[in-house]
């Protein structure tokens, strides 16, 4: 049993050596497909980054009669926060949002004169509601509209943005359905042509194996090199995939954070390096023994 | 030994590459299947160590019955035969002597064994001194004695030769026959097919004569006689 695998792991490791361009050639193939591999990672990564980033900042924010006491209002952000679909509740008194207004136009003599010259705090209170999904907005909305709620409440901002919200839910929705169907059909495109590649380097050695089953080898002694030499292809190309897309990401990550403020796509591939190069490994490796195993399987039938 | 019962094979729609063949060979004899290209030579070669089933009868090996093996059993079963093609079947990038090797290495035998037996082997096809050479780098004569020496490298009970002599001229054709007669000499049974007229008239040892996949003729010390 020993001496099967370690000829096994023998005859593997020589065939790839001495197959040199065909070896050379899967490599390539497989480096390229795990590229892809990865690179559809990546892409799964800046668009949650993306779709999280645009998610936080819809909200909606309830205003309420300045009769309104605190207490209500905490009450009715208390009532709200049990909610399934409600991610957190903010609330802002009406002399914090004066405080902010304040702040925010701090520069402008113009504004900072007209409030204080006001007698009374104009800003109503409100909470700003956060849901988890966009599309959860008008549930809330519907809600709040209540008859026991909307006596306090003075308006709500859903109806004013209502078209944007559902547009933008409708996208987020969109990418993340377009990004795993590109994900899965590149997968699996680049799964086949590597598959065909391996297939057609077992081709070029069927005389070999016919001689190998002439001489009596067992199945698993013809079957089992070819895996092996899947394997090493496998390993190989994860390296060489992962050595060649470092510094794409690397140039890629300041443009990217451009369009996705706070997106550092570079140090998301190096903290997570191990985990890329397992998906890789695996991928790669995966892809090299299932190729092997089913392409030599037709030359095992007599 | 080798028992062929009523073997029919049918390619396809096209007319059978053999109709009801029915023969035995005993073990040590030394037996020429004789017959012009396509007479059915080699589907009952191929027939016999598994590589085709027939299309009706049975074919029995020793305890085998090889037309019921499954594609797993048939490497335990080919260890027992030794089988010479026309064309050598050498593997090119291997030397002589690890082409030798190589039969005994996929039946899982330790290096020290195939370190002692394999320039035995070769000694005796006449191949001592050829054991670091490429394939590319011997004569065609001696091409075939290294795929002899890989045949009976696991002392096989029958050594199948099928037009071991085609690719080579006449003087490497007497070589390669002297040989095959001392390995059976020595107690292994040959079957040698081969449409050869001179090689055949020669050996007066039995023959059986095919035509259009039929056995037209079995004689104990038969010549080949076109019909």
């Amino acid at each position: 049993m020993f001496t099967i695998l370690f000829r096994i792991l023998k005859f593997g490791m020589k065939g790839f050596r001495r197959n040199g361009w065909l070896s050379t050639a899967t490599v390539a193939i497989t480096v390229l497909a795990l590229m892809v591999f990865v690179g559809l990672i990546l892409f799964r990564v800046i668009t949650a980054y993306a779709v999280v980033s645009i998610q936080d900042k819809i909200d909606i924010s309830v205003y309420f009669k300045s009769d309104t006491s605190e207490d209500q209002i905490l009450n009715i952000k208390q009532s709200l926060e049990k909610l399934s679909e409600v991610k957190g509740v903010n609330y802002v008194s009406s002399d914090r949002a004066l405080e902010l207004f304040k702040s925010t136009h701090e520069s402008d003599q113009a504004i900072s004169q007209a409030i204080n010259e006001l007698n009374s705090n104009p800003f109503q209170a409100s909470l700003n509601i956060r849901a988890q999904r966009p599309d959860q907005y008008a549930t809330i909305a519907q809600y709040l509209s209540a008859p026991n709620l909307s006596t306090y409440v003075d308006n709500v901002s859903y109806a004013k943005n209502q078209v944007v919200i559902d547009r933008l839910a409708r996208i987020i929705d969109n990418v993340n359905r377009i990004g795993w169907a590109l994900t899965l059909a590149l997968t699996l495109i680049a799964g086949l042509v590597v598959f065909n590649t391996i297939r057609l380097a077992i081709y070029s050695n069927r005389e070999e194996i016919g001689i190998m089953r002439v001489v009596g080898a067992s199945n698993a002694l013809v079957r089992g090199p070819y895996m092996v030499e899947g394997i090493v292809s496998g390993i190989i190309a994860a390296v060489i995939s992962l050595v060649l897309a470092m510094p794409v990401v690397y140039i890629a990550s300041p443009y990217l954070s451009v369009f996705i403020p706070g997106l550092d796509i570079f140090r998301f591939f190096i903290s997570n390096f191990a985990v890329l190069f397992g998906y890789q490994l695996l991928f790669g490796v995966g892809i090299g023994i299932f190729s092997s195993f089913i392409a030599v399987r037709r030359y095992l039938k007599n | 030994m080798i028992e062929f019962q009523g073997v029919s094979k049918v390619y396809g729609h096209t007319t059978p590459a053999l109709e009801d063949v029915d023969f035995e060979i005993k073990p040590g004899e030394f037996v020429s299947l004789a017959g012009r290209s396509g007479a059915g030579k080699s589907t009952v070669i191929k027939l016999l160590i598994g590589e085709e089933q027939p299309s009706r009868g049975r074919v029995f090996f020793g305890q085998y019955e090889v037309n019921k093996l499954t594609s797993s059993e048939l490497p335990e079963f080919r260890r027992h035969i030794g089988v010479v093609f026309q064309d050598f079947r050498l593997l090119p990038t291997k030397t002589a002597h690890e082409n030798v090797a190589f039969a005994l290495e996929v039946a899982g035998r330790v290096q020290r064994e195939i370190d002692e037996l394999v320039p035995q082997v070769l000694d005796m096809v006449g191949l001592a001194d050829k054991g670091v050479n490429f394939p590319n780098e011997l004569s065609g004569g001696e091409k075939q004695r290294v795929a002899i020496a890989r045949a009976m490298i696991h002392r096989p009970e029958v050594i199948i030769a099928d037009e071991p002599t085609g690719n080579l001229d006449p003087f490497h054709t007497w070589e390669i026959i002297k040989l095959l007669e001392k390995i059976n000499e020595l107690g292994t049974t040959v079957v040698l097919a081969t449409h050869d007229r001179e090689v055949i008239n020669s050996l007066e040892r039995r023959v059986i004569t095919m035509d259009r996949g039929r056995v037209v003729r079995d004689e104990k010390k038969g010549k080949y006689i076109l019909v």
